[in-house]
Order: structure tokens, then C-alpha cells, then sequence
């Protein structure tokens, strides 16, 4: 019985070797010969203006939000547009009722002002 | 084409009150975009009706077992109280939340309209007759959850508590799609009848459904929060507002119930060999973390946090025998727990007010004096859990652990005894704290006609359902027939 | 000649190396949404690994769904990070502390 899970612990061990295996490689083999000139960042050859590690404003993130969600309606729709001859009218319904609640977030989103940047 | 079009019509009755909940709650999302603050109560009202509908539309679906969508969704007696209780259980949840929201500027559609969506992710759990369709039932319950925990913007702790969730609950479904993909290589179907007939007693024999079954298991027990896979319970119910809390602490657990029934005893039946093992780990260490941990916690959330996982141990422990007695005592073990967790949060709905959370069990010190009656209810709250008798919480730990002794694990029932002994100490302290202990704030107990009559309701059914408790019985006997 | 083991062992790396990464990861929450992006995908590598080699188009369509609700679940993830960021001022593991008990 106990046996069986042999394979559920090795996938463990093999998955835990692997990642530490690529870690340790990289400390061991790595060169690592710093100077002031490779650890400053490259810009062109001008002096760094600033911290390369800016924060974005929020407001990115949030027309990534809304933009993944539309996006992917795409992939639904080719496959659908493809099909079509074979699966008839209820292929149709089924997409006009998938859009229906895409529109309705979609005004949910424009009525709450996400759509604004200001 | 006129073929498939009946059958589409066909299917599409027999899903009716699940088309019903969807298009009512677009209904209610659009209306409380276009109302004003003041007219939010409308929202309120429509959420109501909506499961009101819904109801009305599950009783008229024709009894007996039916499959639609090329066997992705089924309707039979199991989903039907499945979905039942989710409606019940959810609309109780919103008349407790409503004066809670009113108070702390909280009373927003999105609370009513993702609760309204977690449903419909349960009903689509309890009716999924394909692993596809679990899946999306799975992920709809959850993302409407995460979002639900993070609602408070301006709690500094819901926002943490929200994001351990989502990651959480994000390797969870991950681990368990990666256990769904395993076996869909070994037996080439994501339907769970054609996946029952295609495992035959060799299943146990075969290491890659093995394999994939572990992983299948871990995520159940992420999403169920049995040990070692808690973590994330305390803080999720410690950090969500109390409203939100009621919600994840109730009706989510029917629906978990409802995918290890679909999943392991219906689809992987025939491997219960191996899943028995499995769920007997996951269930003494669930009874015995849960009961032992919860001991020491001073803020009553958390302690219902860890009761929880220990309760989550007695449902697993009623389903591992694999009987159709042991499912009922489990399901039976699962509507009782639901019905006094909604109380319990309930209580320190009523004790709270603006600017104060109840949640600490100090805050019930005295509650005898302020008030006799909530006093008594909360007692039948945390006796019933405690599993003293009469309460409805004794009678199922008792078919549990009758579940068990018939199919021979007897030590088992004596360990889920000794530590349920254990488990009684805390709630016994909160029992203390009411009645032997000088009340610490003498505020008026607050809450609406409609709040304290359903609470109130709610404890007498505890007792209710203790005493006779054969219909519950025999309804839980009809479902799982 | 690549085979099905191929495949699925890629997809085992990949999906070893995103526990991992969360597992791992103390500094950035981003990386951490990616890490569970990445463990859907391999999870879906294995799908269309399947599907291919079994010629059935169950797994595919699966596929379809995962990436929407990977989408969606990413969605709700980031938004949660921004409520987190306008009250930390700061998305890094180790704030989320105040939890415990």
C-alpha cells in the first residue's frame, strides 16, 4: 500500500534536487568577478539617471485587469466563427448569451469610471 | 439541426434555476449600477427574490436523475438539497450581513452580486456531472470568494488575509488540475460516469492514477482546509469582515462536500482503497490540530477558525468509509455543522457595532445579563458544536461515528471521541465567559426584528433538529438514495 | 523522436519549478502570481500533450477553459495586490505579517 506512493515521492525529491541542483550550480560554476563598472547598470553609456526600479502607477495595473479579461474573449470566438456550419442555431444562442454577460461587465467596468484615467 | 435544437431546449430547462440565477444576478449587478446609495436597499431586496426564485424553480425540476449538455451537468436528488440549503443558507447570510454593511459603509452591490455568483459556482459544483464542469464551478466559488475577502478596502487586515487566500486557493486548483490532467492521460475522460466505468478493480494496481489521485486529494483538502492544508483558514476568517466571514464559514462547505462526493465517490469509486488511507490522515490530523490549536486562541474567529478544520476532520472521517451510510452521516455531519456556523458568526454580528468588532471571546463576558435569551442561543450554538447531547451536533457525530464502527474502524471513532472531549473545553469557555463572568460593556444589544427572529430561529433549530431529528434523516437518506 | 514522456516530464519540470518559486520566493508578489501562471500552463502542456496523443479533443477544450480562468484569476489577483498596495505602500512577502496566531 505504502508502496505505491513511491512514485509521489520521488517526483518530490526529483523536483526539489532539480531546483536546488540549478541554484547550487549556478553559485559553484558562476564566475564572480565584480568591479564597480559591471555592477553599475548600462545606459547608453551616460551616467545612470536614476533607480532602474521604478514603481509603476497603480493605474497600470488595473487597464491590465480590464484588458486581460477582453482579451480572451477572442480565443472563443475563432474557434466558434470556425464551427459554425456545424453547430447551428444553438452555437449561435450560446454566443449571443456569452457576449450578453461580457457587455453587461463590460458596462459595469465604464460605468464605475475604470475606463477613465483622470 | 431540429434534433439538437430540442435537446438544447431540453437541457436548457432541466438547468433552469441555475439560467434563472445567472440571469437574475446580471439583473441585480445592472440595477445597482444605475441607483443611488439610498435607494441600495432595492439591490438588498432583488438578491433576496433571486434566491427566492431560485428556489421556487429547483423545486419544480422533475425528480429523479437526469443528464444534461452531453452528460456535463446532472441533476438528482443530491444536487437538489445541495442547492436547496446553499439557497437557504446564503439568504440568511445576507439578512444577517445587511444592518452589519449598513453601519460600516460596507452596503455595496458587489456583496450581494459575488455572493449571488459563489452560489451559482456551488450549484454548478453540486450538478457537475464532468470534471470540466467542476472545474468551473470550482474556480467561480473561489475567485467570487477571494473577492468577497478583500471587500473592506479600508481594513488594514483584509487585504492580507485576501491575498494568502488567493495564493493559496491558486495552488490548489493548480495541484488539483494537475491530479485531473494525470488521470484524464491515464483513462482518456473527464466524465465522471464514463471515468466510474472504465476503472475497474485494477485502478489500484496502476501507479499514474495513484499518482494523479494524490494530487486530486491534496487540492480537495486545500479547498476543504483539512490538515496539513489549513493554513490558510484562521487568517481568511480572522481578516474578512464578519459578514464575509459568515459567508465562507457556511455555504462553501456544501459545496466542497458535493465535489469530493462527485469527484471521489462517484467518479473514482472504485479506487476507494487507496483515497480511504488518504482522507484517514487528513482527518485525525484535522480533529486533532483543529481541536488542540483552537484551545489557546483568544479572538473568537479564530477559535471558530480551528473549530472548523476539527469539524471539516468529523465530515472526512464520515466520508472515508465509502458506505452510502457513511456519505449520509457526512452530509447529514455537513448541514448540521452549516446551520450552527451561521449562527455562531451571527452572534458576534449582533454584539458588534460601528467601531467595535465582538470577536474576541472576552467580548461575550456577561452576555447572561445583557441579554438572557442570546445568551442561551449562542450556548445552543456551542454546545450543538461541541457535540453534547440533545443538540443536532451529538446526533451527527453520533452517525458519524456509527458510519465508522460498522465498517470496522473503531479506533478511529475512539480518537475522534477523545479529541472531540478535548474540543468541548473551549467551547465551554465561551459558555463561561457569558454566564459566570461580569459583563465587560454594557452597551444595548443593537439588531434589527428581522435579525433577532431568524437568530433566534436559527438556535431553536439547532435544538429542533437535535430532539427530532428524523426528518433530516430521511431527507439526507432521500438525496443520497 | 520526441514521445508523450517527453512532454510530460517537461510540463513535471515546469510545474516543479513554479511550486517551487512560490515556495521560495520572499521578496515580490508578482512573482508570485507568475509562479502560479506558470503552474497552470504546465498543468495545460499536459492537457494538449494528452489530447495529441490520444487524438481526443476533450483535453484541448479544457485547455480553453483553464486559460480563461487563469485570466480571470489573474485579474482578481492583481487587483487584490493594488488594494494591498494602496494600504501597505508595498507589495513584498514579508508584509504580510500581521496575521497570526
Amino acid at each position: 500500500m505504502l508502496a505505491n506512493y513511491l512514485p509521489v515521492l520521488i517526483f518530490l525529491l526529483v523536483a526539489g534536487g532539480f531546483g536546488g541542483l540549478l541554484i547550487v550550480l549556478g553559485f559553484v560554476l558562476g564566475p564572480r568577478k565584480p568591479d564597480s563598472e559591471k555592477l553599475s547598470p548600462y545606459e547608453c553609456g551616460f551616467e545612470a539617471f536614476e533607480d532602474s526600479r521604478i514603481k509603476f502607477d497603480v493605474r497600470y495595473y488595473l487597464v491590465a485587469i480590464l484588458f486581460i479579461l477582453f482579451d480572451l474573449e477572442i480565443a472563443f470566438l475563432f474557434p466558434w466563427a470556425v464551427s459554425l456550419h456545424a453547430i447551428g442555431r444553438p452555437g449561435i444562442l450560446s454566443m449571443v448569451v456569452f457576449l450578453t454577460i461580457l457587455l453587461v461587465g463590460f458596462i459595469y467596468e465604464w460605468k464605475k469610471g475604470a475606463l477613465e484615467w483622470d | 439541426m431540429t434534433a439538437v435544437s430540442t435537446s438544447y431546449l431540453h437541457d436548457l430547462t432541466l438547468s433552469l434555476p441555475e439560467v434563472f440565477l445567472l440571469g437574475a444576478t446580471l439583473v441585480v449587478l445592472f440595477v445597482d449600477l444605475f441607483i443611488s446609495q439610498a435607494h441600495r436597499q432595492l439591490t438588498y431586496l432583488l438578491s433576496l427574490l433571486t434566491l427566492v426564485g431560485t428556489v421556487v424553480l429547483l423545486v419544480a425540476v422533475p425528480e429523479g436523475r437526469h443528464v444534461g449538455f452531453a452528460g456535463m451537468y446532472v441533476t438528482d436528488g443530491f444536487a437538489r438539497l445541495i442547492k436547496l440549503m446553499t439557497a437557504g443558507t446564503v439568504a440568511a447570510a445576507f439578512l444577517y450581513s445587511r444592518d452589519y454593511l449598513i453601519k460600516r459603509g460596507l452596503f455595496k452591490g458587489e456583496y450581494f452580486v459575488l455572493a449571488l455568483f459563489a452560489t451559482l459556482g456551488i450549484f454548478v459544483m453540486a450538478s457537475a456531472g464532468n470534471l470540466l464542469t467542476m472545474y468551473l464551478g470550482i474556480e467561480l466559488l473561489a475567485l467570487s470568494q477571494y473577492a468577497l475577502v478583500a471587500f473592506d478596502r479600508d481594513s488594514p487586515i483584509a487585504a492580507e488575509s485576501a491575498m494568502k487566500y488567493f495564493v493559496l486557493g491558486a495552488i490548489a486548483s493548480g495541484v488539483l488540475l494537475y491530479g485531473i490532467s494525470i488521470i484524464y492521460g491515464v483513462t482518456g475522460t473527464f466524465d465522471l460516469s464514463m471515468l466510474a466505468q472504465r476503472l475497474d478493480a485494477h485502478a489500484l494496481t496502476q501507479v499514474g492514477l495513484l499518482f494523479g489521485l494524490a494530487f486530486v486529494m491534496a487540492g480537495v483538502a486545500f479547498k476543504f482546509g483539512a490538515v496539513p492544508f489549513h493554513m490558510w483558514i484562521p487568517d481568511v476568517y480572522h481578516g474578512a469582515p464578519t459578514p464575509v466571514t459568515l459567508f465562507l464559514g457556511a455555504a462553501p462547505k456544501l459545496a466542497y462536500f458535493a465535489l469530493s462526493f462527485r469527484v471521489l465517490a462517484e467518479g473514482l469509486g472504485s479506487m476507494a482503497g487507496a483515497w480511504q488511507g488518504m482522507l484517514m490522515v487528513l482527518a485525525v490530523l484535522s480533529i486533532a490540530v483543529g481541536n488542540v490549536v483552537a484551545v489557546s486562541q483568544t479572538n473568537l474567529k479564530r477559535m471558530l477558525a480551528y473549530s472548523t478544520i476539527s469539524n471539516v476532520g468529523f465530515i472526512l472521517l464520515g466520508f472515508l468509509t465509502a458506505t452510502p451510510f457513511g456519505y449520509r452521516a457526512a452530509l447529514l455531519y455537513t448541514i448540521t455543522y452549516v446551520l450552527m456556523a451561521l449562527g455562531s458568526f451571527a452572534m458576534i454580528i449582533l454584539l458588534s457595532r460601528k467601531g467595535f468588532e465582538a470577536d474576541r471571546i472576552d467580548d461575550f463576558k456577561g452576555l447572561a445579563q445583557r441579554s438572557p435569551w442570546f445568551a442561551w442561543m449562542m450556548l445552543f450554538f456551542m454546545v450543538g458544536t461541541a457535540g453534547v447531547p440533545p443538540f443536532a451536533g451529538f446526533f451527527a457525530k453520533l452517525y458519524v461515528i456509527q458510519a465508522l464502527v460498522e465498517v470496522g474502524f473503531t479506533w478511529l471513532a475512539v480518537v475522534a471521541v477523545l479529541f472531540s472531549v478535548v474540543g468541548a473545553f473551549y467551547y465551554l469557555r465561551v459558555v463561561k465567559a457569558m454566564f459566570f463572568d461580569a459583563p465587560a460593556d454594557d452597551a444595548p444589544i443593537g439588531g434589527a426584528f428581522s435579525f433577532k427572529v431568524l437568530l433566534s430561529l436559527n438556535g431553536l433549530a439547532v435544538l429542533a433538529l437535535g430532539l427530532f431529528n428524523t426528518p433530516l434523516v430521511e431527507l439526507v437518506a432521500k438525496a443520497l438514495r | 523522436m520526441i514521445g508523450l514522456p517527453h512532454f510530460l516530464v517537461l510540463a513535471g519540470v515546469l510545474f516543479s519549478i513554479a511550486v517551487a518559486g512560490i515556495f521560495l520566493n520572499r521578496k515580490n508578489l508578482i512573482v508570485l502570481l507568475m509562479c502560479i501562471e506558470l503552474m497552470l500552463l504546465a498543468v495545460n502542456f499536459n492537457f494538449v500533450a494528452f489530447s495529441r496523443f490520444f487524438g481526443d479533443l476533450d483535453g484541448q477544450i479544457f485547455v480553453f477553459f483553464i486559460l480563461t480562468v487563469a485570466a480571470a484569476e489573474s485579474a482578481i489577483g492583481l487587483a487584490i495586490l493594488v488594494v494591498l498596495f494602496r494600504e501597505r505602500r508595498g507589495i513584498d512577502v514579508e508584509s504580510l505579517n500581521r496575521l497570526r496566531g
